[in-house]
């Protein structure tokens, strides 16, 4: 249930975010999302990857500050209101999001959407008991 | 158990001043005559040998700088003939040419005596067996040190420095009760001892006196922890003696300065201006009992700062902090005296390696700014951007707490600040000063 998020720290420079990806495209990883937090001078990059571990050790390699969090993957309906009431549950039971972002899989007309939150365990309960799907790594990765 | 060597150590300012006073007139009649270099410089500023009167007047007196010794190398800052000097020790000479010192038998005896003193402050006695680690030979820890513990009664180990682990079988073996080495090898020997799966409690070890370079507290706690020892200080230099110019008491609240053989000052190193205790500065020494090198006024580069307070210790010999670091490093921001040594050890609280760092100073109007980037290391992972906010905001709160000016701090991708020769380049002034 639970997802491995690779957490990379991106200094503001050009050229960085390239070298990220070129690392992982030589591994033959493939991204299946990705968000971007940034200040004025610096990011970090959140990925969801096939290969976590092989992804972190790859960008380790090439110097980069990596680490992986765990985060919740929620599968909505691509339709208006589907996010809307995914939230509603977290927002009743008073659990916060950290942050989160979404993809979209045209096969399934199926919305990902990546959830970090305080206490994943307790979040999935929730979600689970009001009948949102909760993803596992196999249907993401 | 007796606490400290000499009465010496703790006797009232007024007899110290006296004693002080008698020995500096009689050390600056000693260099005027038998030094001309001392001759020279004093005729220069019209100073006579009979102006100095008291310890009052040693501000009169001119500086002695290294540039000096190696001008005069080898010999020609020694006051007394060949056939009097029984020692030489000489510096490594990494800054430059090295610098040659000597000493006659009476000189070797203070030295003796006084780091017996330093040994004495660490707890200890004739009972001992003192395990020497330095190094022997032209380099002064070694022979400074054992001398020191020849003088107190101790059985001394001379064992030197390298092949650790037979160094820790030595210890178990032979028992040895104090080391005496750098505190950057203690350290060695404990991680040693841990890889050789040795309960360090089992050792009979319980002190260790460590100097010739400059360390952290935080590496003092490292040492102690792993060693399972008190750990203390001593400092010297061999321009002025070697090891034990100044010596931990089981306050561990700084060093006190044999004050019957050495005046310290603290100085500003840019006028030369005597400054008061508290504040921090160049300290300078004045030998007042040397025969064969008596330096007068020598400029350590090391900063620091003394204090008279009180010692729970008994002794009433002025103490001195840690160098905070070298005058040749020192960067001045904003009017305030900042040290690269002083930015690492508040880095060193927040991830418990020293990360490398990059001091930039800039100057923006009239106001000059100081940036610290800092590399992010394996103990420094955050998945949200307010988290390495704060830890930034961290770092510039203890920054300003030590510095007493504001930073700016950016933590950067590890291997981003520019090195040379494998180091990181500390500094980077971009103020133009013309």
């Amino acid at each position: 249930m639970i997802i491995k998020q690779l957490s990379v720290f991106v200094e503001n420079q050009p050229g960085r975010l390239a070298e990220i990806t070129d690392a992982l495209y030589k591994k033959d990883i493939d991204i299946r999302a990705l968000s971007i937090a940034d200040t004025t001078n610096f990011g970090i990059l959140r990925l969801i990857v096939n290969h976590p571990s092989r992804a972190e050790s790859a960008l380790k390699e090439q110097g980069f500050t990596v680490s992986q969090t765990d985060v919740i993957g929620v599968g909505v309906e691509d339709r208006p209101g589907g996010l809307a009431a995914a939230l509603e549950v977290l927002r009743d039971a008073n659990i916060a999001v950290e942050y989160m972002y979404a993809f979209v899989s045209k096969a399934e007309k199926t919305a990902f959407v990546i959830l970090r939150v305080e206490d994943n365990d307790a979040a999935i309960r929730t979600l689970q008991e009001k009948g949102v799907k909760i993803l596992s790594a196999n249907e993401i990765y | 158990m007796p606490q400290y060597r000499d009465p010496i150590e703790c006797a009232p300012l007024g007899e110290l001043r006296a004693l002080q006073s008698y020995r500096l007139i009689k050390t600056v009649r000693h260099v005027y005559e038998n030094v001309p270099f001392y001759r020279d410089r004093f005729d220069k500023l019209g100073l006579k040998p009979e102006d100095i009167r008291s310890v009052d007047d040693l501000s009169k007196l001119p500086f002695t700088y290294k540039q000096d010794l190696r001008d005069n190398y080898p010999y020609g800052l020694f006051a007394v003939p060949q056939d009097q000097v029984v020692r030489i020790h000489a510096s490594s000479g990494t800054t430059g040419k090295q610098t040659v010192v000597g000493y006659t038998q009476n000189d070797l005896d203070v030295w003796a005596e006084i780091t017996a003193r330093a040994l004495v402050a660490a707890g200890g006695s004739k009972n001992d067996f003192v395990h020497i680690s330095y190094g022997y030979g032209l380099f002064t820890g070694g022979l400074g040190l054992h001398q020191g513990a020849t003088a107190l009664g101790a059985s001394v180990i001379p064992v030197s420095t390298g092949n650790t682990k037979r160094q820790i079988q030595i210890m178990q073996d032979f028992g040895s009760d104090i080391l005496c080495c750098t505190p950057s090898y203690a350290l060695y020997m404990g991680e040693t001892v841990r890889e050789m799966g040795i309960d360090p409690k089992t050792l009979k070890l319980r002190a260790g006196v460590f100097g010739a370079e400059p360390w952290t507290e935080h590496m003092r706690q490292e040492i102690e922890r792993m060693l399972a020892i008190k750990a203390y200080d001593i400092y010297g230099l061999s321009e002025i003696m070697g090891p034990g110019v100044s010596y931990e008491c089981p306050e561990q609240s700084g060093m006190h300065i044999n004050e019957d053989h050495f005046i310290a000052e603290i100085i500003d190193p840019d006028t030369g201006e005597v400054l008061p205790e508290g504040v921090m500065g160049e300290l300078v020494f004045t030998c007042i009992t040397k025969e064969a090198l008596p330096l007068i006024r020598y400029r350590t580069r090391d900063i620091a700062m003394l204090t008279r307070k009180p010692c729970s210790c008994g002794r009433t010999f002025i103490k001195m902090t840690k160098p905070a670091g070298r005058t040749d490093d020192m960067l001045i921001i904003r009017g305030v005296n900042v040290f690269p040594s002083q930015v690492e050890s508040v880095l060193l609280q927040f991830s418990g390696t020293t990360p490398n760092y990059q001091l930039i100073v800039d100057r923006v109007g009239a106001l000059d700014t100081l940036e610290v980037q800092v590399e992010m290391d394996e103990h420094m992972t955050f998945d949200a951007v307010r988290l390495i906010e704060k830890r930034e905001k961290e770092i510039r709160g203890a920054l300003e707490s030590t510095l007493g000016i504001a930073a700016v701090v950016h933590l950067v991708s590890p291997k981003t600040i520019a090195r040379s020769e494998g180091k990181a380049k500390r500094v980077i002034d971009k103020r133009c000063l013309e």
